[in-house]
């Protein structure tokens, strides 16, 4: 597995020393250029449980960034501060500074339905809505505005045919969403938030309710779609983290049950020379 | 030896024991399976008296007929059939609109203080007699301005109110919170959430929901007899007394004439036969959501 890690292509721009999370800020500012979000010094607070404690992370555009950790030490929930989906917890609130393009996305002048345009999700388990395939794809697009038939089917066939689905369904447009196997359901929501064109993509675990075959479809959808996309992938898979993505948040459990990053650099040094003993432990599987 | 021995002796005795338990699981089983029948014995009776004593005065013409005094054979139930469907029809009109809306606001903010209010109200209202609700709707519609048929389905629509409420919003609870997120991940606002992905992934069970409530007040007597008040001609006005069939069956029940008595329980198998076909046309559309398995 080293092996294959050491292979990936050397033109990933290295952040200065992102040992520790502290440095990490100053990693950003250099590599601001291509920063698509930044998270500075992110804490999500449950009431007064904290879930994620003081988080400095930069995602860098058109790159997959992997959030790594055992269960439990707010992965999910740090992903899903990208695009306010933790608006929908009652009691939850964040501390620090999320920036999309150098804008404060917690502003409060901020429209969230605008962020959650352009920062889209896929989730842990596939969930199309109980409407057709076609419906389903069409469904952010008819959201934001009156769009003709052909254009509307434009969208839908790109669509399909970046999340790699377009092949399987063409003919059958008009089934519902429900009938798709695991694996081509998940393509379908991949399809559904490429729709609006966000900018984001959110993946939280994409693949751990599918089998390998589609795991693998999957990760490479996912290398394709990082030409035109910036994404951000939560995954319990240390072996797909190492695979798929450019750089690497190692997430923790603190004592007190908060999640704290230990460690934020490029995926292969991540998996073959960790600065943090915990790291080294998980990755190789000693631990978690 | 011994310890052989003394081992059999438990084998013995746990031999009796099951026997024991056996007996009494038996007579148990007995006993639930004679009180589920026991149960079921009222609605078979009724169904049977209803269908045996309703039968002799059913025929084509006693549905299509509006009301003939009995020298000229009685006539029919038509002009009650249309002001039942006038009465349920606007009732529900009123009803499910405000149902529903209730309903969503009851589920996506159950922890407020109206949330929680507004869930009390429709427990109690669905508490509440029916006579009540009558006597009520006569004084803020009747007094003074006569009795109607508006007035009618305004109680009508009162009862239906918290099955409404209460059937959309447990079927608004199935809906996976997972179909909620992916909506509003798509930039989606919550009101076009509650409309384009909860309401129809919940609609089957909504629709059920308002079966069962057209079910519950087809055949109220009580709230109409001071505000629909009845009628022998067959009406559509919404401002004027209507007809009814529980109301004509209250009638013609207590009516001396046998031919009257006869109509009555042909009324009955009217009514009756309409609750039966919505029950099971709700318990059908549940069973098909079920099998076509909206919810993942």
């Amino acid at each position: 597995m080293a092996e294959s890690v050491m292979a990936l292509p050397s033109r990933i721009p290295l952040p200065a020393a992102a040992a520790r999370p502290a440095s990490v800020a100053n990693a950003a500012t250099e590599a601001q250029a291509s920063a698509k979000m930044m998270l500075d010094h992110v804490s999500v607070l449950y009431n007064v449980f904290t879930a994620v404690a003081n988080v400095s992370l930069p995602v860098y555009a058109n790159k997959i960034t992997a959030i790594i950790g055992p269960s439990g030490c707010g992965k999910s929930t740090l992903l899903r501060s990208l695009n306010r989906m933790n608006d929908l917890i009652p009691g939850a609130r964040l501390k620090g500074i999320v920036s999309l393009d150098e804008g404060d996305i917690y502003a409060p002048n901020v429209d969230v339905v605008d962020i959650r345009r352009r920062v889209g999700m896929v989730f842990q388990r596939p969930n199309p809505f109980p409407k057709s395939i076609y419906d389903n794809v069409a469904y952010g697009p008819r959201l934001h505005g009156n769009i003709k038939k052909s254009e509307l089917d434009e969208m839908v066939e790109h669509s399909l045919r970046r999340a790699a689905l377009w092949d399987e369904v063409k003919d059958k447009l008009t089934q519902s969403g429900m009938a798709l196997s695991g694996g081509q359901q998940q393509r379908l929501c991949i399809a559904r938030a490429i729709a609006v064109e966000p900018e984001v993509i959110l993946m939280d675990e994409p693949c751990s309710a599918l089998d390998p075959v589609a795991t693998l479809k999957i990760e490479e959808l996912m290398k394709e779609l990082q030409n035109d996309y910036t994404i951000v992938i939560v995954t319990h898979n240390m072996q797909q983290a190492a695979r798929v993505s450019d750089y690497t948040a190692m997430m923790m459990m603190r004592p007190d049950r908060a999640g704290e990053m230990i460690e934020f650099d490029v995926t292969t040094k991540i998996f073959t020379r960790p600065k943090d003993k915990r790291t080294e432990d998980y990755v190789t599987g000693r631990f978690g | 030896m011994s310890e052989s021995k003394s081992h059999q002796r438990r084998l013995k005795r746990s031999a009796a024991h099951e026997r024991f338990r056996r007996a009494g699981n038996r007579v148990m089983l007995g006993l639930t399976g004679l009180m589920t029948l026991l149960a079921i014995v009222p609605l078979a009776w009724i169904l049977l008296e209803v269908f045996m004593r309703g039968s002799s005065a059913m025929s084509i013409e006693f549905l299509t007929d509006t009301f003939k005094p009995t020298s000229m054979g009685g006539g029919g139930v038509w002009h009650a059939i249309v002001g039942t469907g006038i009465l349920i029809g606007l009732a529900a009109l009123m009803a499910v609109p405000v149902g529903i809306l209730t309903a969503f606001y009851v589920s996506e903010h159950p922890n407020t203080t109206l949330g929680l209010a507004v869930r009390f109200g429709t427990d109690v209202l669905s508490g509440l007699p029916s006579i009540v609700v009558g006597l009520f709707v006569y004084t803020i519609m009747v007094s003074g301005q006569g009795y109607s048929a508006l007035a009618g389905s305004v109680a009508l629509a009162i009862l239906m109110l918290p099955v409404v409420v209460r059937t959309t919003e447990e079927m608004l609870k199935l809906v996976p919170r997972s179909l909620r997120e992916a909506s509003l991940a798509l930039g989606a606002p919550e009101w076009k959430t509650s409309f384009q992905v909860m309401l129809p992934a919940a609609t089957t069970g909504v629709v059920t929901g308002l079966m069962l409530a057209v079910a519950r007040v087809a055949g109220e007597t009580a709230p109409l007899l001071f505000t629909a008040l009845g009628s022998n001609n067959l009406s559509t006005a919404l401002d004027k007394p209507i007809a009814s069939l529980p109301l004509v069956l209250f009638k013609y029940a207590l009516d001396p004439s046998r031919v009257r008595n006869a109509q009555a329980w042909a009324i009955a198998l009217v009514i009756v036969t309409l609750v039966l076909i919505l029950n099971i046309g709700a318990r059908l559309i549940a069973l098909w959501r079920t099998t076509r398995g909206v919810t993942q």
